[in-house]
């Protein structure tokens, strides 16, 4: 029997009976008295110099209460590096020049939506239209366009990391793998599109409910673009439909909202469209990838010589950490005993790329892991068995860099042959003719980064309990639940330290005025850990406070361990010497004269190196069916095991799981952007394809439960590293059942043909 | 020009003065503050707009409110009247885990009851065919198919 009530339970998600009824409150939801509705004007050019903006006859059509521009503005620019000031390079409304077909130039709200859109088309803009780059290479030519002045080579960032000896890595290599990849830009495409409503009030405050996953940071960025201190603005995250990184920045129209509401004394609501999510919103990153992998005749990796070049788009948005991560990942999985990572983040006159599940990871995954399966193919060797041999284990570094803690990725590369009937069934399909391919793909993600790029000055999680003499407590926490389910798995932490059932807890959730600061939001997988820290740190406290309770009440000598279970706490040797937790809140209470029982608890991570205080990591088998005639590709089956360390929520684990499975499907199969000359073509769901129910292939998952010594119960990454695998998976199925090998994702039905066909030149 | 309609939502009536190009999905939303239909695309591919119009299952930002004039519309608060207990469908999604972020849940459970309702005994790829035109980003579908296998089940037995 296990040793927790709570942990590790099938726990059914605590807002899901308010998100079944419809009553849960999204942004777009709120409806406040006399609220203005606002409308963005874009730019239609991909890079252009403002000559004038004219907003007269827009200002003057009756309903229409403000027309601002970047001039308007206090002309702050943003942007989540605040360490690194030079990277902020995002002006909320354009100054003097915009950047991208999208770029944000001007804003207006009137009495409602209609009105706001008529007065859009009355604002006169003139440019002197610039020579524009559309690709990284065109952006990296000699004497290509300067997109931002502080950078006239267009490289926006260049992040590095190197260790060992390449030159003699190399020389001990009997093969070496030498590749170029590309992989594409794909949408977050989250089905809530942005929305916000600002509200300036009399305490000169002014708050702003946004879709968001960042409420920390929108208040900070906020404050710093509006001229105003971070206690002047109240960011309140309402419900949010899903995320996946592409909320995680402060936007135009959340400024734009707060100003207005500011400037014209009103509630100001903005909401985007499809249309604008698609065609302008961040992207995951277009990267290509240049590898070259020395292995020994048995497979032993002996060096690895690492490039990325990152379409990063107009701005740097996320794009700085994801050319970090590339370089981290890159390194990951495998003992790389020398490697060397340059990673360059260059400016293109297209949307900005940000940070979308994953973070660097897909990219360099899909590099990495399918130049594992030609390597193992050069070699002859099994691709899960050349794994097996450089798999990290714990202990393993990446010097300077990072360390492994907790890792069970041999055992999850032996799980998934296990139960994928692995070597049988990759042999009859290496036998058949009939388009029946099986390949295996794996990852490694990070719990929450310990790279602290916003330079806050807080800790990284905090949490506050108060506790109430009716057996319940209040649990206030900053933590943001995007629809991945922490407000459940927080809940279920603090039942389990302090015993008491999950309808003993009310929530109270990320608003920057009322719940402690500060946490710097959801990405990175980080609020297991890290506000799960938070709550156990708050937790002990008022443990500590009720455990002195007990024993006074009893007079226990000092060495008796306390329980708390089933909403009592007792001398563990002597549980019959028990208080409810009521009883002894209440009595803690009399004896401090009132005042009542409330802890603060926090969580920073020290000592974890550069990048996470703990790794994931899985292995994926994926089934194909490849229609020779069509080129079509049906995902038959996908098979998973994977370390995510204690458990909390299994149905919590295997939802992040499926959902990683449909979001890499799509990344390797169907989903991409048609662009042209900067301008995005397909903006809605009929022209930008993601996978619907009955793409999805059927899938068997085992957890390898390893134990996280730096995470709450010792759980750390779920959610997000998943997403990796399957894409060299498929990529790899795919060819097995073809003979062609794919380096360029998404892999079409055309490309697929052209495989077969001997038509391609990648 | 405003036009004078009738529409029957949940069991309610009501008299509205709405303009010709306003969407069943507006009027919902904002005129009568039924939020739980969302809006997730507009343009009848995402099916988080789906409400329940005669029995047939309909995209309401497609649909125009004058269009709908006189007609009996169920929207998702109107599934489980009381407000306390969960129907069945509901249920089962809460349940099975069918619900991450939730901004696709009342359509594709608006879209799962007309199915059920045609057809109480589905099987698999009657319930893949039957949400075909409802997205989903969080999920991965495989866990709502389950939710909807197990309410039929439910539904069946009451
Ligand atoms: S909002 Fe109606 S189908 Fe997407
Ligand atoms: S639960 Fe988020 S879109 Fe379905």
């Amino acid at each position: 029997m296990s040793k927790y009530s709570i942990i590790g339970t099938n726990t059914p998600r605590v807002d899901s009976p308010a998100k079944a009824t419809g009553r849960a409150l999204y942004a777009d939801d709120i409806k406040l008295p006399g609220m203005l509705h606002g409308q963005i004007l874009r730019s239609p050019l991909a890079h252009a110099r403002i000559l004038n903006i004219d907003i007269s006859k827009a200002a003057a059509l009756p309903g229409v209460k403000a027309v601002i521009t970047g001039e308007d503005t206090p002309k702050v620019k943003f942007g989540n590096w605040r360490l690194f000031p030079d990277t902020q390079d995002e002006y909320p409304l354009a100054v003097d020049k915009v950047r991208f077909i999208g770029d944000e130039v001007a804003a207006v709200v009137a009495i409602d939506n209609d009105l706001a859109c008529e007065a859009l088309d009355l604002i006169k803009v003139e440019y002197e239209e610039l020579p524009a780059n559309f690709s990284v290479d065109e952006s990296m030519a000699p004497g290509a366009p300067v997109i931002h002045d502080y950078r006239p080579d267009n490289i926006s960032l260049n992040r590095k990391i190197e260790y060992g000896d390449l030159v003699k890595g190399f020389a001990e290599a009997d093969f070496i793998a030498e590749n170029t990849f590309e992989v594409h830009a794909v949408s977050h495409a989250y089905m809530e599109p942005c929305a916000c409503v600002a509200q300036s009030d009399d305490d000169g405050r002014v708050t702003l409910w946004t879709s968001t996953q960042v409420p920390y940071i929108v208040q900070c960025l906020l404050a710093s673009t509006l001229g105003l201190r971070e206690n002047d603005v109240r960011v309140i995250k309402p419900v949010v439909g899903g995320g996946f990184g592409g909320k995680m920045e402060l936007r135009a129209w959340e400024f734009c909202a707060a100003f207005l509401a500011r400037r014209t004394g009103k509630p100001v609501k903005f909401r985007l469209s499809r249309t604008d999510e698609l065609a302008y919103g961040r992207r995951r990153h277009g990267m290509k990838l240049y590898s070259k992998v020395g292995f020994k005749k048995d497979g032993t990796i002996t060096a690895k010589d690492f490039r990325a070049d990152l379409d990063g788009g107009a701005y740097n948005s996320m794009g700085p950490t994801a050319t970090f991560l590339c370089g981290n990942f890159g390194a990951m999985l495998y003992r790389y005993p020398n490697y060397r990572y340059n990673g360059y983040h260059i400016y293109t006159n297209k949307p900005p790329a940000g940070a979308m599940r994953g973070f660097g990871a897909p990219q360099a995954l899909f590099a990495s892991e399918t130049q594992m399966n030609m390597a193992a193919e050069a070699l002859g060797l099994d691709p899960i068995e050349i794994r097996i041999k450089n798999a990290m284990v714990p202990g393993d570094q990446i010097p300077d860099v990072a360390t492994v803690s907790s890792c069970g990725f041999i055992e999850c590369l032996q799980e998934v042959a296990k139960m994928s009937g692995w070597k049988a069934k990759r042999a009859a399909c290496a036998e058949s003719r009939d388009g029946k391919g099986m390949g295996v793909g794996c990852y490694s993600f990070i719990s929450g980064g310990v790279f602290n790029w916003l330079y806050t000055q807080y800790t990284f999680s905090a949490a506050e309990i108060r506790a109430f003499e009716d057996g319940t407590v209040h649990l206030l926490t900053p933590a943001t639940d995007i629809g991945q389910g922490s407000d459940t798995t927080l809940k279920q932490i603090l039942a389990e330290e302090l015993g008491l059932r999950m309808e003993d807890i009310r929530l109270t959730v990320a608003d920057t005025s009322v719940t402690p600061q500060s946490d710097l939001g959801t990405w990175g997988s980080r609020v297991t850990l890290m506000g799960g820290n938070a709550v156990r740190d708050a937790a002990a406290k008022i443990k500590k406070a009720l455990a002195g309770v007990v024993s006074l009440k009893f007079d226990l000598n000092v060495i008796h361990d306390i329980g708390f279970k089933d909403g009592k706490i007792f001398p563990v040797t002597r549980p019959d010497r028990c208080l409810t937790f009521g009883q002894a809140v209440h009595m803690h209470q009399k004896f401090k004269r009132g005042e009542p029982l409330v802890a603060r608890g926090y969580y920073v991570p020290r000592g974890k190196g550069l990048v996470t205080p703990a790794f994931s990591f899985g292995a994926q088998v994926a089934e194909v069916q490849v229609d020779r005639e069509t080129g079509i590709v049906k995902v038959e089956k996908m098979y998973t095991a994977h370390d995510c360390g204690t458990v909390i929520n299994p149905m919590s684990v295997d939802g992040q799981l499926e959902g990683s499975i449909e979001m890499g499907l799509g990344y390797a199969l169907c989903e991409r952007f048609v662009m042209d000359k900067g301008r995005t073509l397909n903006t809605t769901f009929l022209d930008y394809k993601v996978p619907t129910a009955l793409d999805m292939p059927p899938g068997e998952s085992v957890c390898i439960e390893t134990f996280e010594s730096e995470g709450p119960f010792g759980a750390k990454e779920a959610g997000e590293g998943l997403v990796s695998p399957t894409a060299p998976a498929i990529a790899e199925a795919i060819s097995q059942a073809t003979g062609y090998r794919f380096k360029d994702l998404p892999i079409t039905p055309e490309k697929v043909l052209e495989g077969i066909g001997g038509l391609r030149k990648v | 020009m405003k036009h004078l309609i009738h529409l029957k939502v949940n069991g309610d009536d009501y008299e509205l003065a709405v303009a010709p190009h306003r969407t069943l999905n507006e009027v919902l939303r904002e005129d009568l503050a039924l939020t739980g239909t969302k809006f997730g695309c507009g343009t009848g591919d995402c099916g988080a707009c789906t409400v329940i119009m005669n029995g047939r299952n309909v995209s309401s930002c497609l649909t125009l409110a004058v269009e709908a004039n006189g007609q009996d519309i169920m929207t998702i608060e109107g599934l489980a009247p009381s407000g306390q207990e969960l129907h069945p469908i509901q249920e089962a999604f809460v349940t099975y885990g069918a619900i991450q972020c939730g901004f696709c849940t009342p359509g594709m459970i608006m879209s799962a009851k007309v199915l059920l309702d045609k057809n109480p005994n589905p099987d698999e790829p009657d319930i893949r065919a039957g949400l075909s035109g409802n997205l989903c980003r969080c999920t991965g579908y495989n866990k709502i198919v389950e939710a909807i296998e197990k309410a039929a089940h439910q539904m069946n037995q009451d």
